[in-house]
């Protein structure tokens, strides 16, 4: 039982188990927080940007300045965006046999995995994070296809001049490894070989593991993970949400008796509770809007955008919103909000009666009916002749670094009465506008991260208890910023084992037990024998047939009765010798009475001592220079030479112990 | 009583004591007790018996009378215990052996009626007035009452059970009452029986196994305690403070929170205190580490150093256990306070290895702190600045802002535990506002505005927090300007107001309506008490708060929509309300603000606050320009608008505005000012006639005369006033004396009763 781990990301992983003897991948994150080191993609040509100085070394040196460009003191690679892909060196990815995903926001590198590594098997996921994620992957693709950029920047990534550069550029990992987007034409490949299922359906692996999605509350359709045998599970918990927002509740109760729990996809910003946010998020957008200015919402078109437009929806008119148009821009925009409309056995159960009325799940198709909220596939076309100011504008990519985002980036960023809300966590503000600066524009971040926080997280330990916790290495540890804070950390017992990139963990699994099947007719064989009060033995003789990871007991091939013919018996007709069994015993033996009868006179042994030793007791025979050495699984009789003695002994002895 | 009431009483008393009459309520029943409440204290019981021979009627009969509602047996109960109150209408009463045919075995008790909760009630309710003086503990003890209290302390009722408990400590007490004063007596065994046998009762049951006992044990010794400071109390303590401790060495300890209550009263009781018993010791000995993570009771473990530095060292020494465990060493952080938990380390582990008794533990010190700081007796000298400290550290630790020593797990640990606790925020800034009744060292201050400002700006403050925040900083401005003994505020505190309106606007726009609420309520009282300050005007006008003020009058919640009219209503009085010239505002052009207050109390009878009327009668009073404009209109509809509000403060607070505008009318502006010299006089003939004319054009005697009818007294007395100035300023008292039997005196007469 070994674990693989491919992704240091702790929400965007990707782990290899081998369990029993199949080989499973559990998600498939893509790390993109790599494309922040690079220049943003402008959909209008922007001259700020591309007349930004190139970057020399100290020495003067230019040889970089065509991929490198400095924006107030940051440098960044002017080049088209790449992204950091899970470790594919340390295990033959060829051979894993199944990949299990569990949210549409973990399956961003699959692309990478099913085209690129001779990759033959199959992927599970439900339908809402297989319709999402292609989303996701489709609007990735378009942001970056509809900029083609004719430079692709290598030179910096050499390691001798990596070592030159500044921070972050410095310390970014593995750089050697990143790729550019993957196209439409590798997504469609690799979505087709998804499978779909539905929570808690079983699926056999070989045989030998059932997997089992349960809902896991975080995403339509996110799931969390069961991985069992007969006598071994393990629980892979990624991404999950115990707040009521618009997935199906979280299904705790079949996380019970785990022996290993795989925890990953925790809450990204544990000190900032969603609530809180959400209501400082529309403080920000009134305040904004109310001052004539537009709010900017840099997000991903799927997810926490949902429960962003109903609280709108409810807060829109209290709040005086009424009049300002809200602009959701995407180039799955439509899709996404129509997706989310028909998914309704996935949704919680509020909005599952909702469809029963009928009426729409989500509000924002109210919204939509009112022209509050208005969705564009980009800026060009309708929008610009629909555009309105002030107005709230919900778009993507949250990096700011492609998509209609940076449009509005270089268009706002120069007023002070615009406000940008962050509302993402997979990306450091502060990193994401670094292109952008100078900027006059507010900056409000207020991170929505719905997923279990600490507190959250110790519950459901101990509510499920695990016997073992395996988790990324920075839940073992308060944030670096916040050092003091003891209870932003799992504190579970025995303590987790920690796992980081490209480490592989040994599972902590004492196999003990195997099921075996018993064919009918081989049961009915059977004479159970009542040796304790509820405890019955019987000794079988058969012959264990294993296929598919399935052992079976069948009966016996019956002794071929010598036919005397004149054929020699073929080699592959040998069967099994049956030979006639001895009988098994069991039971101890009462010292004491097993004295006194050696001393009756049948037997007629005088001069008998009895010591006792560690494992049990030593008969000593004197005149006889015999002992009997009786321990708990084996008695010795140890006589010189007198085999007579030494049987008669035996038998005694026997009759002491049950025998079937 | 006057003669009129005299002769409605048996009338009344005819209809109480006649089954076929229905009771549609039994608020009148209250007030009937208040009333005969009202005349037993004024005078004699027994005369008013003699006077009238219908209530003794009513007290024969009510017990024989078969299918009496339940309320009307509970009234009379009621009424026989107040008037037997005084000994010798008590003994009136038993002459005709009244009394036991209402309390004893011929009464309700045990009939079908003792069903009725109500009826237990008025039964103990009926006794424990009764229950004054020596007489009434011989008729317990004949009545065999007391084993009847004793079983309604486990009345399935909590009204009856609670007092049950009650009446027991009142006739513990009772029976204790003629003990030589300054002694602590003879011991129990020379006690009166009834004493007696109270304490053998309390005794049992803090032996008994079972917890519900216990507890009753326990309230009654807390009733006791904290209501009877006689120096027989030390000798009760002394008996039975050994069982209490045995409580404590149970596991788990039964009733904890009864023994934390009965352990804080025994602290308080300055009986106790001029000589502390000798079963301190044994408490403080019992209470050990075990129990304080389980039940966390605040006096125990410190009780010796109550001696020593009163309760209040005592609770800071805990709160400062709690602040200061590990942050920096305590003593070096908190000189002053008695050691707490944290001396102990085995102590400090146990507390902290449960999260549940370490967050009760600190809630219930800051609780009771709060509750001791305002307290005269409280300990000398009050340890301020410690306390402060410790309750800005308690707040850091719960917004993750306070960083631990380094290397110390305690610390960590209790970081773990606080974070983000609602609990404990709400507690320790309800205890901040309390400490800014005494000033700190200025840095102290500084940590507590900066506290205070991290609260209100957290997206992560849950709403209560918020409201919390709130007060506690209104408590802290006006703190630090009473201080300066001027309205006038320090610069730091006008800096501190800066940074705050950035908050208080984002506050408005908050899409949960407590949190607007509680925004509203403060920026109410921020004005009300510094719209004078220039550079608090300047900063609020700059922004956008007063006009998100005037935008929340449209806000979903009525709550809020109260709160925005008081606070627009403030703004508007002060000049500070939403300037009209506001260029972006979305709204398009300002309308004018007293229409919309005044469509806002017509429309919307759960928008409208009292506070608002308060604010239009300010208006009126301060000749505001919109109402200057045309005061009779706006006179006549803010008063059409509020008789028919359901509010009946807001009915009330229309009589306040039609005071003013009678006042005004009549060229009194200053005739209710307490200190003028001269006594209202009455105005001119002319004047009268003219402001009599204006009264009737705005409907203003309509109105009052309505309201004196109203269903809520208040208002029909406060109906009754305006009438009777109007009366003395029409004509006064001496003209229509002369001119005799006019038809107006009996209407006068009544008045003159209403009032």
């Amino acid at each position: 039982f070994f674990q693989y781990c491919l992704s240091g990301h702790p929400t965007l992983p990707c782990n290899v188990l081998k369990f029993k003897s199949t080989t499973i991948m559990l998600d498939c994150g893509l790390d993109m927080t790599s494309t922040l080191n690079f220049l943003p993609l402008p959909l209008v040509q922007s001259p700020r940007l591309s007349n930004l100085p190139g970057w020399s070394l100290k020495d003067g040196n230019v040889f970089l300045d065509k991929e490198l460009k400095e924006c107030s003191g940051h440098v960044f690679v002017d080049s088209v965006p790449e992204f950091c892909l899970p470790e594919t060196e340390l295990i033959d990815l060829s051979t894993v046999d199944v990949i299990l995903i569990s949210n549409y926001h973990c399956m961003m590198a699959l692309p990478y995995i099913t085209e690129h590594t001779g990759f033959t098997g199959t992927v599970y996921a439900t339908e809402p994070t297989v319709q999402i994620g292609r989303l996701l992957m489709e609007e990735l693709v378009n942001f970056i296809e509809r900029v083609p950029k004719a430079q692709s920047a290598s030179l910096w990534k050499n390691k001798d001049i990596q070592r030159l550069l500044p921070s972050p550029l410095k310390d970014a990992v593995e750089v050697s490894t990143w790729r550019r987007c993957y196209t439409m034409q590798e997504v469609n490949s690799a979505l087709s070989k998804i499978q779909l299922v539905g929570y808690s359906q079983k699926i056999e692996l070989f045989g030998a593991v059932q997997v089992t999605p349960l809902s896991s509350g975080y995403a339509l359709g996110s799931s969390n993970w069961i991985i069992q045998s007969h006598y071994e599970k393990v629980s892979y918990v990624s991404g999950s949400s115990l707040l009521t927002t618009h997935p199906q509740p979280m299904d705790q109760a079949s996380l019970k008796n785990s022996d290993v729990l795989v925890l990953t996809g925790l809450t990204q910003i544990p000190t900032a509770n969603p609530d809180g946010m959400v209501g400082e998020f529309f403080s920000n957008l009134a305040l904004t809007v109310r001052n004539g200015g537009n709010v900017l919402v840099p997000c991903y078109p799927s997810g926490v955008i949902y429960d962003l437009l109903e609280c709108l929806y409810q807060y829109i008119d209290s709040a005086g919103l009424s009049s300002i148009p809200f602009y959701f821009i995407s180039p799955v925009a439509n899709s996404s909000l129509e997706f989310s409309q028909i998914f309704a056995e996935w949704l919680c159960h509020n909005k599952q009666t909702k469809v029963y009325l009928p009426e729409p799940p989500f509000p924002h198709a109210e919204l939509i009916q009112t022209n509050k909220l208005k969705h564009y596939p980009s800026i060009h076309g309708d929008f610009s002749n629909d555009f309105r100011q002030p107005c709230v504008v919900f778009t993507g990519h949250p990096s700011l670094r492609f998509g209609d985002v940076v449009h509005f980036m270089e268009l706002w960023g120069k007023s002070s009465l615009n406000t940008v809300i962050f509302t993402e966590p997979d990306f450091s503000y502060l990193e994401a506008l670094a292109p952008y600066q100078p900027l006059a524009m507010k900056c409000i971040y207020c991170p929505i991260d719905t997923r279990l926080n600490f507190i959250q997280v110790s519950k459901l330990l101990k509510e499920v208890q695990p016997l073992h916790v395996v988790c990324p290495e920075q839940y073992t540890q308060p944030p670096p910023a916040q050092a003091h804070r003891m209870d932003l950390m799992i504190d579970c017992q025995p303590p987790p084992m920690s796992y980081r990139r490209a480490e592989v963990l040994a599972l902590p699994f004492k196999r003990r037990y195997e099921k075996i099947e018993i064919m009918p007719e081989l049961a009915d064989s059977l004479v159970p024998m009542e040796i304790k009060p509820g405890i019955s033995l019987a000794t079988v003789s058969a012959v264990l047939h294993t296929k598919d990871n399935k052992h079976v007991l069948q009966p016996p091939p019956r002794p071929v009765q010598p036919t005397g013919g004149k054929k020699r018996k073929r080699v592959t007709d040998d069967i099994p010798d049956c030979k006639v069994l001895k009988p098994l015993l069991s039971g101890s033996i009462p010292v004491e009475q097993f004295v006194q009868t050696l001393e009756k006179e049948q037997h007629g042994f005088s001069d008998i001592k009895v010591e006792d030793t560690a494992k049990g007791h030593i008969v000593l025979l004197q005149e006889a220079e015999t002992l009997i050495q009786i321990e708990e699984d084996s008695t010795h009789i140890i006589c010189d030479n007198d085999e007579m003695l030494r049987v008669r002994l035996r038998d005694l002895v026997l009759k002491f112990l049950q025998k079937f | 009583m006057d003669p009129e009431c005299a002769q409605l009483l048996p009338g009344l008393c005819a209809a109480l004591a006649d089954p076929g009459q229905p009771l549609a309520d039994d608020t009148c029943l209250e007030k009937l007790l208040d009333w005969f409440k009202a005349l037993t204290e004024a005078g004699s019981s027994l005369q008013l018996l003699q006077d009238s021979p219908c209530l003794v009627e009513l007290l024969l009969q009510v017990p024989k009378t078969l299918g009496l509602s339940p309320r009307v047996l509970a009234f009379s109960l009621r009424l026989a215990g107040l008037l037997a109150a005084q000994e010798d209408c008590f003994q009136f009463l038993q002459q005709g052996e009244l009394l036991p045919g209402l309390f004893g075995e011929a009464g309700p008790l045990g009939g079908a009626a003792w069903t009725a909760p109500t009826v237990r009630s008025g039964w103990i309710q009926g006794l424990r007035s009764l229950a004054q003086h020596p007489s009434a503990l011989h008729f317990l003890a004949d009545l065999g009452a007391l084993d009847t209290v004793v079983s309604l302390q486990g009345d399935s009722s909590l009204f009856v059970a609670s007092a049950a408990g009650q009446l027991l400590a009142h006739i513990l007490g009772l029976s204790l009452r003629g003990q030589a004063e300054g002694h602590p007596g003879p011991q129990v065994c020379d006690w009166p029986a009834s004493a007696q046998r109270i304490v053998g009762h309390i005794e049992e049951s803090l032996c008994s196994p079972a917890t519900p006992r216990v507890t009753q044990a326990l309230n009654v010794l807390t009733t006791t305690f904290g209501h009877c400071h006689h120096p027989w109390t030390q000798v009760l303590w002394a008996r039975l403070s050994p069982l209490v401790a045995c409580l404590l060495e149970k596991d788990p300890v039964p009733a904890a929170h009864s023994l934390v209550d009965l352990l804080l009263s025994v602290a308080r009781s300055p009986a106790l205190e001029l000589r502390p018993a000798a079963g301190w010791e044994t408490v403080a000995q019992a209470s050990g580490p075990a129990w304080i993570p389980a039940h966390a009771g605040p006096p125990a473990s410190g009780a010796p150093e109550r001696c020593r530095t009163g309760e209040g060292g005592l609770l800071g020494g805990r709160l400062k256990g709690a602040a200061g465990l590990a942050v920096r060493g305590p003593e070096q952080h908190f000189p002053g306070l008695p050691a707490g938990p944290e001396g102990d380390p085995a102590v400090a582990d146990t507390l902290l290895s449960s999260r549940s008794a370490c967050v009760g533990l600190l809630c219930q010190t800051l609780a009771h702190l709060e509750l001791l700081q305002p307290l005269p007796q409280r300990p000398a000298p009050w340890p301020q600045a410690p306390l402060l400290g410790a309750a800005v550290t308690v707040l850091r630790f719960c917004n993750g802002s306070a960083v631990p020593a380094s290397g110390s797990d305690v610390g960590g640990r209790l970081c773990a535990i606080l974070a983000s606790c609602v609990r404990v925020q709400r507690a320790a800034l309800g205890f901040l506002g309390a400490l800014s009744e005494d000033t700190g060292p200025p840095e102290l201050v500084t940590q507590v505005f900066a506290v205070l400002l991290d609260y209100l700006q957290s997206p992560d403050s849950s709403p209560t927090v918020l409201k919390k925040a709130f007060q506690a900083t209104l408590r802290w401005l006006l703190s630090a300007s009473t201080r300066r003994g001027c309205c006038d505020l320090d610069p730091p505190t006008q800096l501190f107001l800066r940074e705050l309106l950035p908050v208080l606007q984002r506050r408005l726009c908050s899409p949960c309506w407590e949190v607007r609420d509680s925004g509203l309520e403060f920026l109410t009282q921020v004005v009300g008490r510094w719209a004078g300050q220039a550079g608090f005007r300047h900063a609020l006008l700059a922004s956008e708060v007063p006009q998100l003020a005037q935008q929340l009058l449209q806000d979903p919640e009525s709550y809020v929509r109260a709160s925005a009219v008081t606070a627009v209503g403030q703004l508007s009085s002060r000049g500070l309300h939403a300037s009209p010239a506001g260029p972006e505002h979305l709204g398009g052009p300002q309308k004018s603000l007293l229409p919309e207050l005044l469509h806002v109390l017509a429309a919307d009878s759960e928008g409208f606050p009292p506070q608002g009327m308060q604010v239009f009668t300010q208006w009126l009073r301060d000749g505001h320009a919109e109402v200057a404009e045309d005061t009779e209109r706006f006179v006549a509809r803010v008063l059409q608008a509020a008789s028919r509000d359901l509010d009946w403060e807001v009915r009330a607070q229309g009589l306040e505005l039609a005071r003013v505008f009678l006042e005004q009318t009549l060229g009194q502006p200053g005739s209710r000012c307490p200190y003028a010299v001269a006594a209202p006089e009455a105005a001119a003939p002319g004047r009268v006639a003219q402001a009599l004319r204006a009264s009737c054009r705005v409907q203003l005697v309509e109105f009052a005369f309505r309201a004196l009818f109203d269903y809520d007294r208040p208002v029909a007395q406060k109906s009754c006033d305006l009438l009777l100035f109007l009366r003395d300023q029409a004509a006064p008292w001496d003209s229509l004396q002369e001119a005799g039997g006019s038809p107006d005196v009996a209407v006068e007469a009544a008045l003159q009763r209403w009032r």
